[in-house]
């Protein structure tokens, strides 16, 4: 079978690559693109391992298929810090240290981003129903929860 | 001090800049050149017998290597247990070969059958399903008392019955515990079941088998908690290649929770197919083969009575436990019902005498080990589920009925062969009071009632036994391990420090709490000292990390190799200052003479020792690196209490949890901020398998909840913030840093405060139910006050 072309933005860089048509966006990403920061937890969409932003819209990577990505703008972790500076979420994280293992991580940032970025002013419940699509299994999800609302408040006190 | 953090600061996670840009790097990130990939065929049957495999057709498709299956296994061995525990009558546990795939049977839906090594996955998996397997369907043992029954089906033809032991602890008080129960002005009995978990870390288990035919050396890159453990057990038992040739890398892990110790029948099979095809092989867990596949937690069921005389005082104990071990026994799993559950039944109370029976018994379900815990949440479980039913029964206050029991002085022998070296329960009992406003109880109460709801309040208190464990000792009981722990300090030239540590962190932290044990000690910034571990080839042989152990044993390996460090770097000190060694002091990174200005720096020393110009070479050697293996002479016993306040809504049965209050005792706390993080985590997994997680099979044997569609994992909008403290501090006194561990408290102190807490809501609302088992979940809930 031959392979598909696909032309996309990835974090912003024009990205081309050839894929298998049942390949998911997260294999091309992970396998092709090495672009590892985005995990698979479960391959179906329940854990938000793999969480990436698509055209503005969060998505699980492991549920879009590669050759979908043609003429859209991905967005990854590995996009999410500008050089070394980190996105404000992941500084909050690393003050507060809402992370243990790392693996749920990158899902979280980039849907919390999401998240910001659509609702600068969160409640806590706002806050938790939005990541529960996303599992973290070390950190019960407290620091994570307090470090998005403390993100938000910091944010829109610099706006 | 250290500017940037020694013991006591809340050091920001180091590791953590990589993990929050992607950065990490995980097993799975691993590719190595030219790698195939392997797909398993796994036993969609529970139980039965394989008459033959054919893989001819699979092994003519695109892109297959070759096929395995159990033949090629023949004569090599099994996969091992390390621990070996002993029955009632002396003798030992009866324990099954364990290939690393099935030959004759199969004995769990599972199971793997055969491998297929492609070039792609995706072609190694087309082919798995292509190979033909002729398999005699035998009926299922699933429940455990029917497993014992005589005439039962046996999982295992060879051995006599499907029980693997039956244990009696300690079996010398077995008559006093009856004569006592016997003559108890009261006595509580409560029937539960410690519902069978599944640890699942999100990073789903992946094993990279490589072999270097120009060295003959293989390397086996895993996900695991232990990766020495790992080379000794694969490489001794099972594939019998030696140390010296065989290497194993856990790089970074996404979590554990127990589920990564074990020795899995997949790294043995990368590493040997790798060396069979002279290829890299790389394989990669599906969820739903984790779930198959990873050994799962708890499933115990247990009877406990609980005796008290006319004051209330706690006068026995008696439990009798079935333990389920699944199909087969994984690396630690006879342990886990006995040596880490019996002897924590005596919790924070001075009962004169217990006695517990357990039953492990063979089923065709996936094997059963350690899960966050491990033995005791379920003697903790128990124990305080008991006491709260006992203080409904007597009328008394369930906290004073707790504190009049509580042991106060130490060190403290149990009846169940430990010593608590010391606790201070009252002192966690007292802030967890301070934290929770139980004098206001009544009107949150009264409020939730106003809105139609119910509202409780649970209590419970824990020990565990932690930092796993003094060697001699966990040797007469059964380990077949040394359960020590090391580390290498090496200084380099200019005053830099790596620390090789066979402790390995997946989520804990180290690489930022370890420096900060260093800094303190020498007075050097933390960020001068690197934590590496994870590699055999780069680390001493280290028993890795379960068990709350990292920081009370190989944080204290850890620090003896570095007091020799010390010791020897004030020899040369004291050279280049020409004074007496025995007046050379060492504080924030300086050498000095008591009494003089004279003083050198830590970076002048290290440099010396590596540049022995002037130095006293007669005396010592050049070079500033020193090891040391730390065996404890106790276990460690953290401590605490904690609390719950739910709302039930009586018409779904719904749990709310309200509020999560936590009071620990961890003795001396080296980075505050990690140890919240760690505590929030167990309580996290603890509200889990009260309220939601279940791993449930059919009586056919098939695993009912093997997705996270069916296995209900605690989400974001299923817990509340929690409130921890640990200003309770009694310090360990066998170990140098005071410390006692900290990674498993939370999932052992959490889930009695939820039933409790559940229990009270439905008593105070005049439903005479007294025990739900946990999950307790809506519908049952909703049965227990309906009487359904």
């Amino acid at each position: 079978m031959s392979q598909i072309h696909v032309i996309t933005t990835i974090n912003g860089d024009e990205t081309e690559f050839l894929c298998e048509a049942q390949e998911t966006l997260l294999d091309v990403l992970r396998d092709h693109l090495d672009l590892t920061g985005s995990k698979e937890g479960c391959g179906t969409g329940d854990c938000g391992a793999c969480s990436v932003i698509v055209d503005g819209r969060l998505v699980c990577a492991c549920l879009m298929l590669a050759g979908e990505a043609e003429g859209r703008s991905v967005e990854t972790i590995e996009g999410m810090a500008d050089g070394d500076d980190l996105h404000p979420l992941q500084q909050k994280f690393l003050e507060m240290a809402a992370l243990q293992c790392g693996v749920c991580t990158p899902g979280i940032l980039v849907a919390t981003k999401n998240l910001l970025e659509r609702n600068p002013n969160p409640t806590e419940e706002e806050v938790r129903y939005w990541l529960a699509g996303n599992l973290c299994r070390c950190t019960g999800y407290d620091k994570i929860i307090r470090a998005v609302m403390d993100t938000a408040a910091d944010m829109r006190g610099a706006a | 001090m250290p500017m940037d953090g020694g013991i006591g600061a809340s050091t920001k996670r180091r590791e953590d800049v990589r993990f929050l840009t992607g950065a990490g790097n995980y097993t799975d990130d691993i590719n190595v050149n030219g790698q195939a990939y392997v797909a398993f065929l796994r036993s969609d049957v529970a139980h039965g017998k394989i008459k033959s495999v054919d893989t001819s057709d699979a092994a003519g498709m695109p892109g297959v290597i070759r096929i395995f299956t159990g033949a090629d296994f023949e004569g090599i061995g099994g996969l091992p247990c390390g621990w070996q525990v002993t029955d009632r009558h002396g003798e030992p546990m009866q324990e099954p070969a364990h290939p690393v795939l099935a030959q004759g049977k199969v004995r769990h839906v599972g199971d793997p059958i055969a491998a297929v090594v492609a070039e792609t996955l995706e072609q190694a998996k087309d082919a798995a399903e292509a190979i033909e397997v002729d398999l005699e369907e035998l009926p299922a043992v699933v429940d455990m008392k029917a497993a014992l029954v005589d005439g039962a089906v046996k999982v295992h033809d060879d051995l006599t019955s499907n029980l693997c032991y039956d244990w009696g602890f300690v079996e010398e008080n077995r008559d006093a515990v009856d004569q006592a129960i016997k003559s108890a002005a009261h006595v509580t009995t409560l029937e539960l079941r410690n519902q069978r978990l599944v640890a699942n870390p999100m990073e789903p288990r992946v094993a990279i088998g490589d072999f270097n035919r120009a060295t003959g050396e293989s390397t086996l890159y895993t996900t695991s908690q232990n990766p020495h453990v790992i080379r000794l057990l694969m490489g001794a038992f099972v594939l019998g290649i030696p140390e010296h040739k065989l290497r194993v890398v856990a790089p970074d892990v996404g979590g554990g929770f127990g589920s990564k110790i074990f020795h899995y029948a997949e790294e043995a099979f990368c590493t040997f197919a790798a060396k069979a095809i002279n290829r890299p092989v790389k394989w990669t867990a599906s969820r739903s083969e984790a779930f198959l596949s990873d050994a799962q937690g708890r499933d115990h069921v247990t009877k406990i009575e609980l005796a008290l005389d006319a004051d209330n005082n706690f006068t026995a104990i008696r439990t009798e436990t079935y333990a389920n071990m699944g199909a087969y026994l994984s690396t630690f799993a006879p342990s886990v019902p006995t040596w880490l559950h019996g002897t924590l039944m005596a919790g924070n109370y001075k009962t004169p005498v217990i006695y517990v029976n357990v039953k492990a018994v063979f089923t065709n379900t996936v094997p059963v080990d350690a899960y966050r815990g491990a033995g005791r949440p379920e003697a903790t479980f128990q124990l305080e589920r008991v006491i709260d039913k006992a203080a409904r029964e007597l009328g008394v206050d369930p906290i004073a009925l707790r504190r009049q029991n509580f042991v106060t002085e130490f060190p403290y022998a149990t009846p169940v062969a430990v010593e608590y070296d010391t606790g201070d329960y009252n002192g966690t009992m007292d802030a967890l009071e301070r934290m929770i406003d139980r004098d206001g109880f009544a009107a949150r109460r009264a409020a939730s009632e106003a809105k139609g709801k119910l509202r409780g309040l649970g209590i419970n208190c824990y020990i565990e036994a932690c930092g796993i464990a003094p060697s001699q000792l966990v040797g007469q009981l059964g380990a077949r391990a040394g359960l020590y722990e090391s580390a290498t300090v090496r200084v380099n030239a200019t005053g830099g420090i790596v620390v090789m540590t066979g402790s390995h962190s997946h989520g804990q932290g180290h690489e930022t709490t370890f420096p900060q044990v260093i800094a303190e000690m020498i007075g050097i910034d933390a960020s001068m000292v690197e934590i590496e571990h994870g590699d055999t080839q780069n680390t001493p042989m280290g028993m890795g990390t379960y068990g709350s152990r990292s920081i009370a044993v190989g944080g204290s390996a850890m620090v003896r190799a570095a007091e020799k460090i010390i010791a020897k770097a004030k020899k040369i000190a004291a050279h280049l200052m020409e004074a007496a060694e025995a007046d050379v002091e060492l504080k924030d990174g300086q050498f000095s003479v008591a009494g003089t200005d004279k003083s050198v720096a830590w970076g002048d020393v290290c440099l010396a020792a590596y540049v022995p110009h002037n130095y006293p070479l007669e005396e010592i050697e050049p070079g500033l690196e020193e090891t040391a293996f730390y065996d404890p002479s106790n276990f460690t016993y953290p401590a605490g209490a904690y609390s719950c306040e739910v709302e039930v809504d009586p018409e779904t049965g719904k749990v709310e949890i309200c509020s999560f209050a936590a009071a620990d005792d961890f003795g001396n706390i080296i980075n505050p901020m990690i140890v919240d993080g760690q505590v929030h985590g167990g309580i996290g997994q603890g509200i889990g398998q009260a309220l939601l997680e279940n791993c449930v099979y059919d009586d056919q044997g098939q695993l009912l909840s093997a997705s996270f569609m069916d296995y209900a994992m605690p989400r974001a909008d299923d817990v509340p913030f929690y409130e921890v403290d640990h200003s309770s501090r009694t310090p360990c006194t066998h170990n140098p840093l005071g410390v006692k561990g900290c990674g498993e408290a939370g999932a052992i102190g959490s889930p009695p405060s939820v039933v409790n807490a559940v229990i009270d809501a439905l008593q105070s609302g005049g439903h005479d139910v007294d025990h739900i088992d946990m999950p307790v979940s809506p519908s049952r809930v909703w049965a227990a006050m309906n009487n359904a």
